[in-house]
């Protein structure tokens, strides 16, 4: 663990800060081609309807519009991201299973001549009932959103390690609180766009895509084309969360527009289209039953969940299993068991959403240990200490942990916010609330079934030594992974960073990475790119070993410069010895790639989330509630995260503070909501209620000291992880300042009030009732005493 | 009053002077044409970004006669004549301006889609009120939403501006 690093560990300045503050960094929706054409897709305004028919005659005679298609124009083989659940199509062609759902498109010589053309293409339909509610959507009678998924179940899963009923019959306390978990979506402030090309028999795609592969590889699928034939370029990417992982149909429908017009088509979608195509977080029921000993400890715990998938599987049968596997992460106990139905209904479908399933549980979970430990006269935080997982352990569910840290964030977190001295003397209407959170280092396995390695990476040094370029697949979509892995290629090359250029996410320049989901990149990316930097390194001292006349072995590079170990005085500067190397071997070049090793069980669904390394991490909330309008005013935040070494520091806090902003949008304010006929009613981000700047808390975002010992320079996963615990830490912050649970999120100021206005009617009703007691008591007596004459007098027994 | 040239469909279309960034333009719009829209299609100034059209989310922030405004919310041919300042404008000779500098030491940036925006506010702020409190600062930029950065490092920049200082201690 040596800490003589020379360009990891530090804050370097962002590769991409200089293009992205003056404007210059192109996003997808900012190029220009010439002959370029706009394409918009029309959608369903119904929740559940039948197409009868499409007429598109009148939307083709429009001036400026160049091509109108619908299903029979288009490929009809049924697409999704996981491959288990292929249910989607490029358009409807019998019927729209939800409001947004797709149908036809236009490629147009503006902006302005699609929307009149989409105004023009007439479909008839046949207004079909609607599930809309997800606790329902099983019911016999409810109507069926894909005729062959019975009672609308897209998946189910039952799971079981240990002996759960053994050891709840044996716990000294038992106790089951439902959960409500809302939908909420990613709301990057990028729309979605692509633009689309046809060269010949090749496809060139420009996408605001958070995995380059991925799409290259369902695109080929879907075009039945090799994917040598199909190029996807990522520009720069404004923000994904997971939603720009998967397909939308703008580069399906895009592609088919070029092909026929034979010019680039830009298609794109506004924001209110960016809700409907959703992918976000599943609203979510969930109930947890926990048994414990008399000290607290955990002996076993059982989830049974309800998530609403939505229209289409998306990413959601991973999402499902994550929402269990990830449960006994944060905390130690043998006996388990995991029940989930994920049902359709005729709403957006639901994806993957910054921490992936984990979340919502995560909030059920420490609001139930909080509603535990009060039960027991526990300290919320001494309950997660005494069952927090230790490092070099195995879950129930077959996960190697091997750093771990939790028990030290929580220690750490506990005295960075005073969290002893409050718990004992926050004033009334004041509260503090803690909880953990845990999240993977990249998903074990690929999203389609593979054999490819997970990460790639070249790096290419300049003729004359005085640039290197990382060639990578990775994406950086605001996260900072073009730094972080300039960085770690430069620490391994033994070069500077402020040298290296980077090159990413274009498939046909730069060599496959599955892209920026699972909190995968710096660890995952990072191993190719040290493994390449290496290579590079390995070279370059080889040739200054024959320039110095010195055993290669007692050479090593740092900083640019090439050194004896042994001796004082002999050095070269990088840039000499690549130049020699040029001259006399050709192009230097390095090469890496990461495969994780196998992971994970042999039951049904073990594979979801396996990871060669976890991530850990604590948070305190101390919040105010306005007893009078339910309003919460958070006081401060403090988080601790284990994320292994710290490649950039400053990046890695923004990480943090992004992650915590968006839990806690999510705790409080976000949601999506639907009127009756399955219309988003707030799909602006006014309504949705993004937070701003003057919305924000005061927050304080540590590490603690770690080393992962699998990763590349012991790094590990923060991006995701630290929204997971934010939910809990919010409801159990306002559970400690009103000593009242609102059991569903978001925790928004009307549940609160209304919470507390029904515990001041209860407890008005309990005064009531004491009173009347006494008093039918006092009554009883009297009457007693005039029964029985008075009192006699005793003489004291003593 | 702008010139107006009515083509054979009978659309009126306006000859319009926009100033941006120190040079005059001279476009042909609809009546009906935002700014974000001219800016980014007609002179390609694609820096001024666009998330919402609605005025929420401030990507599109330019400076109006100094004055930060929602460019989605804003008719080509209001902004006829007067003084835009668009992010391309705001480095000058290829020097960054200090919020700038500040901006990327401070890793105020992530995905930078609201960036622009939000170095438009900053400035703007800073041009007014030179010494902001945090909370002056938070409320210039309330009107620029930003998803990745939580704020904390986008406030600490602009402050550390202000009082003279491009780089964090920790850098
Ligand atoms: S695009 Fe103008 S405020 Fe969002
Ligand atoms: S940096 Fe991504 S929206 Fe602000």
């Amino acid at each position: 663990m040596s800490d003589n690093h020379k360009v990891i560990g530090r804050s370097v300045p962002r590769i991409d800060g200089p293009e992205k503050v003056t404007g210059g960094a192109k996003y997808t929706g900012d190029l220009k081609f010439p002959n370029m054409l706009y394409g918009k897709i029309l959608t369903s305004p119904h929740a559940h309807a039948r197409i009868i028919s499409i007429d598109t005659s009148e939307a083709e005679r429009l001036p400026g519009v160049k091509a109108v298609i619908t299903h029979k124009d288009v490929p009809t083989l049924k697409y999704g991201l996981s491959p288990a659940r292929w249910d989607e199509s490029i358009f409807c062609s019998d019927k729209v299973r939800f409001v947004g759902d797709k149908v036809a498109a236009v490629a147009c010589l503006d902006e302005d001549t699609c929307y009149r053309a989409l105004k023009l293409i007439k479909v008839e339909y046949e207004v079909l009932p609607a599930a809309l509610d997800f606790l329902h959507a099983m019911d016999e009678g409810q109507p069926q959103v894909h005729e062959e998924y019975a009672r609308n179940i897209n998946t189910e899963i039952h799971q079981e390690f240990g002996d759960v009923e053994k050891a709840l019959a044996e716990a000294h306390h038992v106790r089951t609180d439902t959960f409500v978990g809302q939908r909420t979506y990613q709301s990057p402030i990028e729309p979605h766009s692509a633009i689309s090309m046809w060269d010949g028999g090749k496809l060139t795609i420009y996408s605001s895509t958070q995995s380059p592969h991925y799409f290259q590889h369902y695109i080929a699928r879907e075009f039945d084309m090799p994917m040598g034939d199909v190029r996807i370029i990522k520009p720069y990417l404004g923000g994904g969360f997971g939603g720009k992982l998967e397909p939308t149909g703008l580069e399906f429908a895009g592609a088919v527009l070029a092909r026929l017009t034979g010019r680039p088509v830009r298609t794109f979608y506004d924001r209110a289209e960016m809700f409907a195509h959703n992918r976000g977080r599943h609203a979510q029921y969930m109930e947890i039953t926990t048994g414990v000993d008399k000290n607290g400890k955990i002996l076993a715990a059982k989830a049974n969940f309800l998530m609403d998938g939505g229209a289409y599987t998306s990413l959601g049968i991973a999402s499902a299993y994550y929402a269990g596997a990830l449960l006994p992460l944060t905390y130690e106990f043998d006996n388990y068991q995991f029940d989930m139905f994920r049902v359709y209904t005729n709403l957006p479908a639901c994806g993957a959403q910054r921490g992936h399933g984990a979340p919502q549980p995560k909030y059920a979970f420490e609001s139930h240990l909080d509603n535990v430990a009060a039960d027991l006269g526990i300290d919320p935080m001494d309950i997660r200490i005494i069952n927090a997982r230790r490092p070099d352990t195995v879950t129930p569910n077959d996960f190697r942990v091997n750093s771990c840290k939790i028990k030290e964030c929580l220690e750490r977190v506990r005295v960075m916010s005073g969290w002893d001295e409050k718990k004992k003397n926050l004033p009334r209407g004041r509260g503090i609330g803690v909880a953990t959170g845990s999240f993977v280092t990249g998903a074990g396995y690929p999203i389609y079934r593979t054999d490819l390695p997970h990460a790639a990476a070249f790096i290419k040094v300049c003729e004359d030594g005085t640039a290197a370029t990382l060639y990578t697949g990775s994406v950086d979509i605001g996260q900072g992974s073009d730094t972080v892995l300039c960085q770690m290629a430069a620490e391994a090359m033994g070069y500077r960073y402020e040298q290296m250029k980077i090159v990413a996410a274009d498939t046909e320049i730069t060599p496959l990475d599955f892209g920026a989901y699972a909190s995968r990149q710096t660890y995952m990316s990072g191993a190719a790119v040290k493994q390449a930097g290496e290579e590079v390194k390995r070279q370059i001292l080889e040739m200054a070993s024959s320039m110095l006349g010195l055993p290669a072995d007692d050479l090593d590079c740092a900083d640019g410069m090439i050194f004896s170990k042994s001796r004082n005085g002999k050095s070269l500067s990088f840039e000499e010895v690549a130049r020699k190397h040029f001259v006399l071997r050709g192009p230097l070049l390095g090469r890496g790639s990461y495969t994780p090793p196998k992971l994970g069980g042999s039951f049904k669904g073990a594979a979801v989330g396996t990871s060669p390394a976890y991530s850990f991490g604590a948070q305190v909330g101390e919040v105010a509630i306005d007893e009078e309008t339910g309003e919460i005013s958070v006081v401060g935040i403090w988080d601790v995260h284990d994320c292994g070494k710290v490649i950039n520091p400053r990046l890695l806090h923004g990480q943090v503070h992004g992650a915590l902003y968006m839990g806690m949008g999510e705790a409080v304010w976000e949601e999506v909501l639907f009127d009756d006929k399955g219309r988003i009613k707030n799909a602006e981000l006014a309504n949705y209620r993004l937070l701003t700047a003057v919305d924000m808390p005061p927050i304080t975002s540590e590490v603690v000291d770690s080393y992962e010992p699998t990763g590349p320079w012991g790094v590990k996963e923060v991006g995701e992880g630290a929204t997971n615990p934010t939910l809990g830490m919010f409801s159990n912050a306002i559970f400690d300042a009103m000593g009242v649970r609102v059991n569903s999120l978001p925790l928004s100021y009307e549940k609160v009030w209304r919470a507390l206005k029904e515990k001041r009617e209860r407890e008005e009703d309990a005064r009531r009732e004491e009173d009347a007691r006494r008093e039918a008591h006092d009554r009883r007596a009297d009457a007693q005493r005039e029964a029985d004459g008075p009192t006699p007098i005793y003489a004291n027994p003593i | 009053m702008a010139q107006a040239i009515t083509d054979k469909d009978g659309v009126k279309r306006y000859l319009i002077t926009l100033n941006v960034n120190g040079d005059a333009h001279t476009v042909l719009v609809k009546g009906n044409a935002i700014l974000t829209n001219v800016l980014r299609e007609q002179l390609d100034l694609t820096g001024t970004k666009k998330g919402c059209e609605l005025g929420d989310c401030g990507s599109c922030t330019v400076l109006l006669d100094g004055k930060p405004v929602d460019s989605c919310l804003v008719l080509a041919i209001e902004a006829d004549g007067r003084e835009i300042t668009t992010i391309e404008g705001v480095a000058e000779n290829g020097r960054l301006d200090a919020i700038q500098e500040s901006m990327i030491n401070h890793a105020a940036v992530q995905c930078g889609y609201c960036t622009p925006g939000m170095v438009l506010s900053a400035k703007a702020l800073l041009t007014r009120n030179p010494n902001p409190s945090e909370q002056e600062v938070r409320e210039a930029i309330s009107g620029n939403l930003c998803r990745c950065t939580g704020y904390v490092h986008i406030v600490e920049a602009v402050l550390a501006t202000a009082q003279g200082r491009l780089t964090p201690d920790d850098h």
